[in-house]
């Protein structure tokens, strides 16, 4: 590759196991053994080049990224001109000027601000609706409930897409079509057959004495919820926050539909009309697809280990 | 208040709940609980899935019942069986690269030092939306005429070796190969967590058993660890397809399905809010439904079987 000479990659790997160290163990590595009979079999294989080829694909999947924070830097006619790892050879002219055009002139403050308007109830409307329901249909006994619930996780599959016609026209009818109120509904809808079966599975999983013993005592359903299921579903209902949270806050498709393009459009939204309008105007777009993606990145690597146990929660135990 | 505790009777009901008949209080609660979710449900998927149906069967703006008609012009559309043809490509290709990636980097990872430092770099894409992945592939396939500075970077190396620069998101021939790539990098590092929880948990024992025997590492990659941990390459590969039928957004931001690049979802969309087509354009979402029944089908009965060994 043209890039062998490159000191700024290798630094880029040490800082990310900097920050694996710094905040303790990360999910994904808790989920390992201890020091078991692998490490023998690592020692089989050359050890050498097995971890050349890890550093290799870590690299390569890092590139592309850290190519797009560079050229957030760097000034519009360096950015045209020439590729941005030119950028890394002194002299260096990073500028902010970027992030002052985008945030002033481009109005993506305001759309950054939308994103945060649409996202965050759109994020806890679904949850908490899906934790109701999850908790009926894990503590219920009631006619009927393990063929709804499969029937609501059936429903992960039905393509988003089909339901655009209908709802826009329901919308159109009840005249929120373009507002707040028509998203927040859309993503509650749209994120509960994965939000259900998620949190149906976490608490499934809780032990049933605590919950029976307390209906035993008398305790209302209203009242186990809250002061026994809730406190203890914090870890299960952090990581569908972050699922649910990065998945409204990087949608582009229901947001195109049920708001459109004006003063209420996402940072998507306002980022996908920058490539198609301006095209090859790639200073603006840098800086603004990075702000899009600084606080889902935050947001992941504050609570990895959640993420990742809602990961393996929903795909490996079911 | 106080006898009641301290009697026996009293101490006999409180460990053993007497087994009531159900009341019609406790047919009413818990709908009170999973009321909300099923009203969503009902008015967002259920009644827009059954609706789409009726509109696929009826004419461009509505107004005339015309039977199967759509999915004839669909299935007999060149350019239509393009798109389906498109959409093919993805769900195969895409799955594939993505469940192999995933587990030989889940297979790699799993023997060296800087496990969590690598799989963090190969997960980072997933925290990243379609259209920030959209912009940052730009500077990957950004084509310049020959003999200009390329600032794309696959063109660069490419010029940098001798060789002319591409156009790869508008050459047909590689277009959609180059966005399948998006694709790769974006999921496979989904793959690689949920293959790598599945691989810490085959009993390293049965491995050195294996290789007392004298199996080589890639006898014991194919005949213990594959079997091993296929219900969950079966689930990794099950959401890739799903996700894979329904791909919008990197196709839409990066080519906006111009160039031969097209799929069904971008069609979709196109035909709905370009043209107003409703009946053809609901025909498209019902063929994606048609595709998605028999993964839905095989993951209700893995949920069953699930449940069952509980």
């Amino acid at each position: 590759m043209s890039m062998t000479n490159n000191p700024v990659d290798p630094a880029r790997v040490s800082a990310e196991k900097e920050i694996a160290g710094v905040r303790g163990p990360t999910a994904l590595e808790l989920a390992e053994t201890p020091v078991s009979p692998r490490e023998r079999l690592g020692q089989r294989l050359n050890g050498g080049l097995l971890m050349a080829l890890v550093v290799l694909i870590s690299l390569l999947w890092s590139v592309p990224t850290f190519g797009l924070f560079v050229a957030s830097f760097r000034s519009g006619a360096a950015t045209q001109s020439t590729g941005w790892w030119n950028g890394l050879v002194p002299p260096w002219s990073f500028t902010l000027q970027n992030y002052q055009d985008v945030l002033s002139a481009q109005g993506l403050g305001q759309a950054f601000l939308n994103s945060l308007i649409i996202a965050i109830p759109g994020t806890i409307l679904p949850v908490l609706v899906a934790a109701f329901a999850a908790y009926a249909f894990a503590w219920m006994r009631f006619p009927l409930r393990d063929w709804l619930f499969l029937a609501i996780v059936a429903l992960l599959v039905v393509p988003i897409q089909m339901t655009l016609i209908p709802i826009l026209s329901i919308f159109t009818g009840l005249g929120i079509t373009g507002s707040y109120l028509a998203i927040w509904l859309a993503h509650t809808a749209y994120g509960l057959p994965f939000a259900v079966y998620l949190l149906r599975s976490f608490f499934g999983a809780l032990p049933s004495d605590l919950m029976e013993s307390a209906r035993i005592d008398g305790a209302s359903h209203v009242r186990v919820f809250t002061n026994i299921l809730l406190p203890l579903a914090v870890p299960s209902l952090a990581s569908l926050v972050i699922f649910q949270f990065m998945w409204v806050w990087n949608d582009l498709l229901v947001a195109l539909i049920y708001i459109g393009g004006g003063d209420r459009a996402p940072m998507t939204v306002t980022i996908a009309n920058l490539v198609n309008s301006f095209g090859s105007n790639y200073q603006v777009l840098t800086a603004a697809a990075f702000i899009s993606m600084a606080l889902p990145l935050i947001v992941f690597f504050s609570l990895q280990r959640y993420f990742v146990r809602g990961i393996l929660a929903g795909s490996v135990k079911g | 208040m106080a006898t009641k505790s301290i009697t026996a009777t009293g101490a006999a009901v409180r460990s053993v709940p007497p087994r009531k008949p159900l009341n019609l209080r406790d047919l009413i609660v818990p709908w009170l609980w999973i009321g909300p979710a099923v009203i969503f449900v009902l008015v967002f998927l259920v009644y827009p899935v059954l609706n789409t149906l009726w509109l696929s069967l009826q004419n461009a703006d509505s107004s005339q019942f015309v039977g199967l008609r759509n999915f004839a012009r669909i299935f007999t559309d060149s350019a239509m069986l393009g798109v389906l043809g498109n959409n093919l490509l993805w769900i195969v290709l895409g799955t594939a690269a993505t469940v192999a990636l995933g587990l030989l980097i889940a297979v790699l990872v799993d023997r060296v030092r800087f496990e969590g430092a690598a799989k963090a770099a190969i997960f980072i894409p997933m925290a990243i939306s379609f259209v920030g992945a959209g912009v940052i592939w730009k500077f990957v396939y950004n084509y310049d005429a020959p003999g200009q500075p390329q600032i794309g970077l696959l063109n660069a190396i490419l010029t940098r070796l001798g060789g002319q620069p591409q156009a790869w998101l508008i050459n047909s021939g590689i277009n959609n190969f180059a966005l399948i790539a998006v694709y790769v990098w974006m999921w496979t590092g989904f793959c690689m967590v949920i293959l790598s929880a599945a691989l810490k948990g085959v009993p390293s024992e049965i491995m050195e058993a294996a290789r007392v025997d004298g199996a080589s590492e890639i006898n014991i990659f194919f005949r213990i660890i594959v079997p091993m941990i296929s219900p969950t390459i079966a689930v990794v590969a099950t959401t890739m397809v799903i996700n894979l039928l329904k791909i919008f957004d990197i196709i839409y931001v990066m080519t906006g399905g111009n160039f031969g690049t097209d799929v069904v979802a971008v069609e979709y969309y196109n035909r709905l809010f370009t043209f107003n087509d409703f009946g053809i354009s609901s025909a498209l979402a019902v063929i994606l439904l048609i595709a998605i029944v028999p993964i839905m089908i095989f993951n209700i009965r893995r949920f069953r079987q699930q449940e069952a060994e509980r």
